[in-house]
């Protein structure tokens, strides 16, 4: 059983009475990833006329044909964070959408000067 | 967003500080999009709990209340604001993690930001107190708080200084 065969209205336009955790089916990770962070930026990589999907995930790939955060996804469709991340792992799984995770500090917490210096040179610029 | 920003990389600051100390303000200031912010008006009960004395704020942020700026063709810039009640902090790890930076707005009549920057001296997240003078007040001498920026929120400049500021203060602290 795949995702898409439990998507509620999957048959039908009509509005969904399913509340948005039950479109994840509780889920609150995607396979074995790690949970995306709030501003990892979304690109459709699929064509809006392109697959059939439904409901939130044909509205994820729709509004990502210009890039989104998963925030303003989340703000924009208005469905819970926890539940965009899952739709869109799963959505990136399926070679939909791909996910520019953010450049952000090491492991041990450092954080790289030249990704600094070009945050300066960008602020300076403004 | 420009559309040449398919291949852009997200970068995060966060903005924390006490109820009511202008995150919301600020990130409006300085944001090429309208905030994106979530508000909901406090209840009779949540009334007993925040301390709102000397502010007219009637609602308060508990959601994620963000912004964002496209630094360049390759890099955009998201301010996420925590919200200051004490009953949301749950979520200020979540939210920091991966953040290169952070502004600790402080609300000049009251000096609150205590636990922003015990959360952010505990994380080594590099910070920058910035003090929000209401209306042009500062109800305390700046010999009190000189080691901190002050700032209106509302001034777009000051935004675009204060950013600026903890920059350079993170690149102070790099390897």
């Amino acid at each position: 059983m795949t995702p898409s065969d439990l998507d509620p209205g999957a048959e039908d336009d009509g509005p969904s009475l399913v509340r948005p955790y039950a479109l994840v089916r509780g889920r609150t990770r995607s396979g074995t990833t790690d949970a995306l962070p709030v501003e990892a930026i979304i690109v459709s990589d699929a064509d809006v006329d392109g697959p059939s999907l439904a409901l939130e995930r044909q509205a994820i790939v729709r509004l990502c044909q210009r890039p989104h955060s998963v925030a303003e996804v989340s703000a924009l469709l208005n469905v819970p964070v926890g539940v965009i991340r899952v739709l869109v792992a799963d959505l990136a799984g399926e070679g939909f959408v791909h996910v520019n995770l953010p450049l952000g500090p090491r492991a041990d917490g450092s954080v790289d000067r030249v990704l600094l210096e070009r945050v300066l040179a960008g602020l300076e610029a403004m | 967003m420009r559309d040449d920003v398919a291949g852009a990389m997200p970068v995060k600051l966060v903005v924390c500080g006490g109820y009511g100390s202008g995150k919301t303000t600020f990130v409006g200031a300085i944001s090429e999009i309208v905030p994106i912010t979530t508000e909901a008006p406090l209840t009779e009960m949540s009334l007993g709990v925040d301390d709102g004395t000397g502010t007219t704020k009637t609602a308060t942020t508990v959601a994620l209340d963000f912004g964002r700026i496209s630094l360049d063709s390759g890099l955009v810039l998201y301010l996420f604001g925590l919200s200051g009640q004490p009953r949301f902090r749950f979520s200020w790890a979540e939210v920091t993690k991966g953040a290169i930076g952070a502004v600790v707005l402080v609300d000049s009549r009251r000096l609150d930001g205590f636990a922003s920057v015990d959360f952010c001296e505990a994380r080594s997240i590099p910070f920058v107190v910035a003090v929000n003078r209401f209306d042009g007040s500062l109800s305390h001498t700046l010999d009190a708080v000189r080691e901190a920026l002050v700032l209106d929120a509302r001034s777009r400049a000051d935004a675009k200084g204060t950013l600026i500021s903890l920059t350079l203060h993170a690149l102070s602290t790099a390897i």
